[in-house]
């Protein structure tokens, strides 16, 4: 069996399956309830001074039929009051002392930081995030983003906490940024011993078009809102794999951005993460989620033969490259295969007018495709580009294959070719 | 059976206790089998509708929550889209061509999204066609079934004038008066009717065309004639016995169960139906649906040569029906009502012939027996008018226009392709309209009837 346990900037935790930030985080029930049901840790609901927050608060993205492919907010921070949120807090880390039970804070000034540094640590919490990244509401009074979009004052405000913490500290960024090595560095520079991102992404959802008024509807109008679930991964997985593969940047990463499986946390995890955080997933199906991200993760683990997270982590980072250093040589091209095809023809449609026009029907005159009466699509394989939309539309499992061509040609990069290392073949144009 | 003119449907008739088989879709439901459709390119169902429709098209509007354009996409190709939706034999049609079924996984419910897009369209009163710029020129249709109301439709919409004459008090033919309740119930037909008429033609019912007016009427009157009169009455099986009360043909019993508040059941324990095509199926489930405890159907060759629809012998099968194969029907017994039916076995023989054995008869009892072995073909109703031909009791018709072997007659449907389905003749009569329209557009030496 694969051990699952994860020691984070010191931190350590039964698994890497923590609660982000956010509403499941509010109460010590929720995180209670959570640890009950298997999560390894928790990032509770971001204490600051007292806040009002808004009715209704939350709207999302249907997609294909599917219910929050994306979901957007406009919370602000807790509303609870502190007093509740620290003894909550201490009942947590008493029953729960193998948990990574961690307190998310975000203040104005520096006592207000070190008096709620100090008043985390007495309640037992096992590490802090600085939540930098919230990107609506919190931001316009000089906190949250507006902080994690300035390295200096990131660095700043995290050299604070750093004077005051006597345990780990986790500064949490905001993807609201163009370049997402700035601010990570800004905290390795401020002394802060790890990351998480993202954050949510700044959005508007949507129009309802009978009242004219964006959603969700606050009465009679709406605000931008911050974007999570599963649409965001990639662009998470994005701003991980960049800061995973920095040469100068070496602090541990929390994972987050849309991660509802375990397939979903083996991804993080294998560009560099050792924790990952989830919120939307929970936010639509429940605590128990966890149960099948622990059993999946750890048969798979023990199907590749890894027996601890610090076995996998990072292995895809050093796949995941700069455009110039990608091998222009490599060639493949699409193979359908007949016995699987269901004659949809998605994939003609999809290549005539969104790619480059290299698959021909039965009978249609180019004399390309074998004139049988069939369905069956054909590839003119010296025409297709190996793009691979044929294969992304495809509705059949694997009936769509991209073969790689061995054209005996060895590897060379655009660098390479620009820098005057290598040559390239002449470039032949087929439409 | 008597209605008052119009009178539209009484309450209280028997269809109205058998509950529809597919239910309306809800949004949710709608909206997520939508978005199961592929979209597929050139799609292989759009292929399968007699009619066209343009079935990614449609459902994608569904999907995407425009269903006025998802109905409008329906009608413009099918104004009979409604009662299709409910009544299409899918499994056959447009469903059966579906891609999914190449990878086993269930074909989309084409039907139920049709109807959840059409029923939207009706609940809301929204209209999507008008009538043409006058033309002038005025068209008789004979029988408001399927095929003439899609007819009368289109001549309307490219601006003739349609003269619906119906034989009987209901319009819609068999949509009224013959489908099975659980897919589509004479209310509905007729809300159907109102809907398509809506755009401007005329119905004039309880007018039977060759006795209340004469062929020779319409022609002079009009500038041509569409024939869409369907089947005639039920086949008679030649036997003793077949005129007793308590036995009937299966259409005209349909007819009364679906129409005729009088029409009861009780009482009955043991049914037989004779035959084995879709109207034989459609009666024994329709009796069982009715609670008639012990429904057989009597067929005389075996379930390979059914001409009935597996997957509705498949429902019948699972509703109870009992099925008696090679068993030829000799006699009706009976005092002064149906008591049984004498029956002989069958087989056939090295030539394919089939052969009864009337040395081994055996009687079953029965308190009702339907003959469902067909209809009989109305086409001897014009075989009188110069130039048409009747092929196999089909009126011949050129395929692209309808037209007959008289200029001026045309005809779809039923009495044209023999007895299909209402898709087919929605596809004929709306063809019809486009050959009418062609023959008086190009027709420059010919004095429209209203000025001769
Ligand atoms: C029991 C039964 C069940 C069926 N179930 C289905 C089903 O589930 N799905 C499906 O798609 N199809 C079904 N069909 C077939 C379908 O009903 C027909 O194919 C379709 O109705 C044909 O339309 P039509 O307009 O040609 O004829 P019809 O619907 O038969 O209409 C003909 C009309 O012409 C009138 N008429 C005839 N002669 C004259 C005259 N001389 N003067 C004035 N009026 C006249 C008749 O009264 C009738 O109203 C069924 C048929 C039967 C018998
Ligand atoms: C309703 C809501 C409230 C949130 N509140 C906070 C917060 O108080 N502090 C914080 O650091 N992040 C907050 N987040 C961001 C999440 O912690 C997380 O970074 C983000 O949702 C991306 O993860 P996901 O795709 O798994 O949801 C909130 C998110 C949501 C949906
Ligand atoms: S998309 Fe796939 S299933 Fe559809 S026609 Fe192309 S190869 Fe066949
Ligand atoms: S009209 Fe009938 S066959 Fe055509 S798409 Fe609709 S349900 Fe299918
Ligand atoms: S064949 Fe099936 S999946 Fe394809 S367009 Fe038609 S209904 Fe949709």
């Amino acid at each position: 069996m694969a051990d699952l346990s994860v020691n984070f900037a010191g931190i350590t935790a039964p698994n890497p399956f923590w609660l982000a930030s956010a509403p499941p985080t509010n109460t010590g029930a929720q995180i209670m309830r959570a640890y009950d049901h298997g999560w390894g840790g928790a990032v509770w609901k971001t204490l600051g001074t007292p806040i009002r927050n808004v009715s209704a608060r939350f709207a999302a993205n249907d997609w294909g039929g599917q219910k929050m492919m994306g979901l957007n907010n406009i919370e602000l921070i807790t509303d609870r009051p502190l007093d509740v949120n620290y003894r909550e807090i201490e009942e947590v880390t008493r029953k729960y002392p193998d948990r990574a039970t961690i307190v998310s804070l975000m203040f104005e000034t520096e006592d207000e930081w070190k008096e709620n540094i100090e008043r985390s640590i007495e309640a037992g919490a096992k590490g802090l995030e600085l939540n930098f990244g919230c990107p609506h509401g919190m931001c316009e009074r000089g906190m949250g983003s507006a902080v994690g979009q300035e390295p200096k004052i990131l660095e700043r405000i995290t050299n604070w906490v750093m004077r005051t913490s006597t345990i780990p500290v986790i500064v949490k960024l905001t993807p609201n940024i163009s370049e997402i090595v700035p601010p990570a560095m800004a905290a390795q520079h401020g002394g802060a011993h790890a990351v998480s991102l993202i954050n949510t992404i700044k959005s508007l959802m949507a129009v309802d078009l009978d009242t004219m008024i964006p959603v969700p509807n606050v009465g009679g109008a709406s605000t931008n809102g911050g974007y999570c679930g599963p649409a965001v991964k990639p662009i998470a997985l994005r701003m991980v794999g960049e800061l995973a593969r920095h040469e100068e940047f070496n602090l541990p990463i929390s994972g987050i951005g849309g991660i509802s499986t375990w397939r979903d946390a083996a991804e993080f995890i294998a560009l560099g993460c050792t924790s990952v955080q989830v919120c939307t997933a929970v936010m639509h199906h429940g605590f128990r989620i966890v149960e099948d991200m622990a059993d999946g993760l750890s048969r798979f683990m023990d199907e590749k033969g890894y027996r601890t997270i610090e076995d996998f982590a990072g292995l895809a980072s050093r796949n995941f490259r700069p455009w110039e250093d990608l091998n222009l040589n490599f060639k493949v091209v699409a193979q359908i295969n007949a016995d699987k095809c269901i004659g949809c023809q998605l994939c003609f449609v999809a290549c005539r007018d969104g790619s480059h026009h290299c698959i021909y029907l039965p009978g249609d005159g180019t004399g390309k495709a074998p004139d049988d009466g069939g369905r069956v699509p054909h590839v003119a394989a010296d025409e297709c580009t190996g793009c691979n939309l044929c294969s992304l539309v495809c509705p059949v499992e694997s009936c769509i294959e991209m073969v790689e061509i061995d054209r005996g040609l060895p590897e060379v990069s655009w660098k390479q070719f620009t820098s005057g290392q290598a040559t390239l073949p002449e470039y032949v144009w087929k439409h | 059976m008597t209605l008052s003119p119009r009178a539209g449907l009484a309450d209280g008739r028997l269809e109205c206790a058998i509950p529809d088989h597919k239910p309306l879709l809800t949004e949710t439901q709608a909206v997520s089998e939508a978005n199961r459709c592929l979209y597929c390119h050139d799609a292989p169902c759009i292929q399968a509708c007699p009619t066209g429709i343009n079935i990614p098209e449609f459902i994608r509007r569904i999907a995407t929550g425009n269903v006025a354009g998802s109905a409008e996409t329906i009608l413009e190709a099918n104004i009979l889209g409604h009662s299709c939706a409910s009544v299409c034999p899918v499994e056959v049609l447009c469903a059966g061509s579906c891609v999914y079924n190449e990878m086993e996984q269930p074909a989309i419910q084409i039907g139920r999204l049709q109807r959840y897009a059409t029923t939207h369209a009706y609940d809301a009163g929204m209209r999507f066609f008008t009538k043409g710029a006058p033309t002038g020129r005025k068209i008789a249709l004979v029988g408001a079934g399927p095929a003439s109301l899609a007819c009368a439709h289109e001549l309307t919409r490219l601006g003739h004038e349609a003269i619906i004459y119906e034989g009987r008090e209901l319009a819609g033919g068999l949509n009224t008066t013959g489908v099975a309740p659980y897919k589509l119930q004479a209310g509905e037909s007729l809300r159907e009717v109102a809907y398509v008429q809506a755009i401007g033609f005329t119905i004039r019912n309880g007018v039977h065309v060759g006795r209340d007016v004469t062929f020779a009427d319409l022609e002079r009157d009009h500038d041509a004639v569409f024939l869409g009169i369907g089947l005639g009455p039920d086949s008679r099986l030649s036997m003793p016995g077949e005129d007793l009360e308590g036995c009937e043909g299966a259409v005209a019993f349909i007819e009364r169960m679906k129409n005729d508040p009088a029409c009861s059941v009780a009482g009955i324990r043991r049914a037989l139906v004779v035959g084995g095509g879709n109207t034989a199926i459609d009666a024994v489930r329709e009796l069982r649906a009715l609670g008639v405890p012990e429904v057989t159907m009597v067929y005389r060759r075996g379930e390979a040569e059914m001409s009935g629809y597996a997957h509705e012998l498949a429902q019948a099968l699972q509703e109870g029906v009992k099925v008696r194969y090679w068993s030829a029907p000799l006699a009706v017994t009976g005092e002064d009502r149906v008591t049984g039916l004498q029956v002989a076995p069958t087989r056939v023989d090295a030539e394919g012939r089939l052969v009864i054995d009337e040395t081994q008869t055996s009687m079953l009892p029965a308190d009702l027996v339907l003959k469902a072995t067909g209809q009989e073909k109305l086409a001897a109703m014009v075989a009188g008018i110069a130039g048409i031909a009747v092929d196999k009791g089909r009126i011949r018709v050129d395929a692209a226009t309808g037209q007959t072997g008289h200029p001026r007659y045309f005809a779809g449907g039923d009495c044209a392709n023999g007895g299909k389905e209402v898709v087919n003749a929605a596809a004929e009569g709306k063809r019809a309209a486009q050959g009418i329209h062609a023959l008086l557009t190009t027709q420059a030496g010919t004095a429209p009837a209203a000025a001769r």
